[in-house]
């Protein structure tokens, strides 16, 4: 991986809609070279897909969203790692990481309302085995995700001439 | 009119990074409202001065060579008047920034416009520097990243003219400030090259690097006579730069560096997207090595730079500025400020080609 590449990952990361000519005029290459580093980027698994974000709540199919904290016994051999996997097989675990702290698990579980999202908690979380506390927090309101802020910036006013 | 894109602009469209306006802010709150020592605050001279040193190897002592002004704009009035005397003629290399000649003529000087051509990449050339030089030339003002060509000079480049400088006895008025918006290798400061030092006055600012335009907050930076000649003015018509502005200036040495290298970053692919673009529809365009403008020939379309001016922003509602504002070596060019968003300067791509198809 060189400059380039790094360009392109950036150039992707914002926008991965730009066509491959657009990229190259950017980075100054080639778009055959371009569609060449993409692939090996593919591959390498440094691009691990292309998704869109979508406001949901705009488009009237709002989400509810709740941050599940669990205290977990871990297993000899295989510490977090099987039930980490096992919980993240489900597709209401939208997140899962292993925390420093009192608590060990840490998801973000998404559902169509804040009924389904407990029961999801109480039917499928909650009872597994190694499983010895849970600590649910519903999200409010969300004001930045994944680096893009979520309100209304005003956009700065700009003096159209200027030397 | 309704739907216009401006390219005519001379400034960042960031807004200047959080970290740098939350510290101004915090310090306001905190009561630092009152004047600096004339020079500027102490922390921000030293900090300055070690950067100046670690980035471009220039060494000034922050207690004697350094002012801080308000805008480079007040470091250029301070350096033509500390050292032009009434009928002083003064070299100003062009096409260049407006204000260059203005300035000169309020401080009783004659301004010589100097020019410098395309074959040359708008660089400055010891022949063309010679044929404008008389026994009354003072000065020599220089605009390197260039606005509004994009030029930029490498050291080379500066040894070429030092001879003349040093020969004549001028002093080099060196306007840096897009010095951090270098994109092929370093940002060379005249002031580095051995025989300049001494009669140089290096003038920067935080406006383009960091997006501080409206702070007001630029550097002078001149060996000590030359310094305290213009701290002499300094201290009587501006007394210190905003305190505020001086506050935000030091926290973004400390630390906005990834905030300024993305912002750099970003103005170079937006260049290399829209030169190429330029080129692409008929716009003839030497690749601008600094600053963030093009600076394209409308020769091809037969149309004085004026005209291809006023009818575009008629026709197609794109907004430039003709390049014949800014001196001799600028008519037949247009000045296309490229610090506006990727999808804007698509769009006026778009519509440029449609003006000159539909010529």
């Amino acid at each position: 991986m060189d400059e380039k590449d790094v360009d392109i990952l950036r150039i992707l990361e914002e926008n991965s809609r730009l066509s491959v000519e657009e990229i190259a005029s950017m980075v100054s290459i080639d778009a055959s070279d371009v569609q060449e580093r993409i692939r090996a980027l593919e591959s390498a698994q440094v691009i691990r897909g292309y998704k869109t974000a979508i406001n949901w709540e705009r488009a009237g199919n709002g989400e509810v969203s709740a941050i599940i904290e669990l205290k977990v016994n871990p297993e000899r051999d295989y510490g977090y790692d099987r039930i980490a996997e096992r919980l993240s097989r489900f597709k209401q675990v939208r997140t899962l990481r292993l925390m420093t702290g009192t608590y060990d698990l840490q998801l973000l579980v998404t559902g169509k309302n804040m009924q389904e999202v407990s029961r999801f908690v109480s039917k499928h979380v909650a009872p597994m085995d190694r499983i010895r506390e849970t600590a649910t927090h519903i999200i409010m309101k969300s004001y930045k995700e994944n680096g893009n802020t979520l309100f209304e910036q005003q956009e700065p006013e700009r003096l159209p001439y200027s030397f | 009119m309704e739907n216009v894109i401006s390219l005519g602009v001379g400034e960042p469209d960031f807004r200047t990074p959080w970290n740098i306006c939350e510290s101004s802010i915090y310090s306001v709150e905190q009561g630092t409202t009152s004047y600096t020592p004339n020079r500027g605050l102490q922390p921000l001279r030293e900090t300055l001065s070690g950067y100046l040193a670690q980035r471009y190897n220039l060494r000034y002592s922050a207690n004697d060579e350094m002012i801080i002004t308000t805008g480079v704009s007040e470091g250029l009035d301070i350096a033509i008047r500390a050292v032009v005397d009434p009928g002083d003629e003064v070299a100003i290399a062009q096409p260049g920034y407006v204000s260059y000649g203005p300035c000169v003529t309020l401080a009783g000087g004659k301004p010589v416009p100097v020019p410098c051509y395309e074959e040359d990449h708008f660089k400055l050339t010891p022949e063309n520097l010679q044929e404008k030089i008389s026994r009354k030339t003072k000065a020599l003002i220089i605009n390197f990243p260039n606005n509004p060509t994009g030029a930029v000079m490498t050291a080379a480049d500066l040894k070429a003219i030092a001879d003349i400088v040093t020969d004549r006895d001028l002093v080099l008025i060196s306007d840096e400030v897009y010095a951090e918006l270098t994109y092929e290798g370093a940002h060379c400061a005249a002031a580095t090259i051995g025989s300049l030092r001494e009669r140089t006055i290096t003038l920067n600012g935080f406006s383009k690097a960091y997006a501080m335009t409206g702070w007001r907050i630029g550097y002078l930076c001149a060996p000590k006579e030359l310094s305290d000649a213009a701290l002499k003015i300094h201290q009587y018509v501006m007394l210190c730069a905003p305190v505020m502005g001086q506050v935000g200036a030091l926290e973004a040495i400390r630390s906005a560096e990834d905030e300024k290298n993305d912002m750099v970053n970003e103005y170079r692919l937006r260049r290399n997207m829209f030169v190429a673009g330029l080129n692409r529809i008929g716009l003839i365009c030497h690749v601008p090595e600094g600053a963030f403008y093009a600076f394209p020939s409308v020769k091809s379309t037969g149309l004085s730079d004026v005209e291809f001016a006023e009818r575009l922003l008629k026709d197609q509602g794109v907004a430039v500025v003709p390049g014949s504002v800014f001196g001799p070596g600028g008519e037949d060019h247009l000045r296309c400020a490229y610090a506006v968003s990727r999808r804007e300067l698509s769009e006026a791509l778009g519509r440029m080609e449609t003006f000159i198809q539909g010529l």
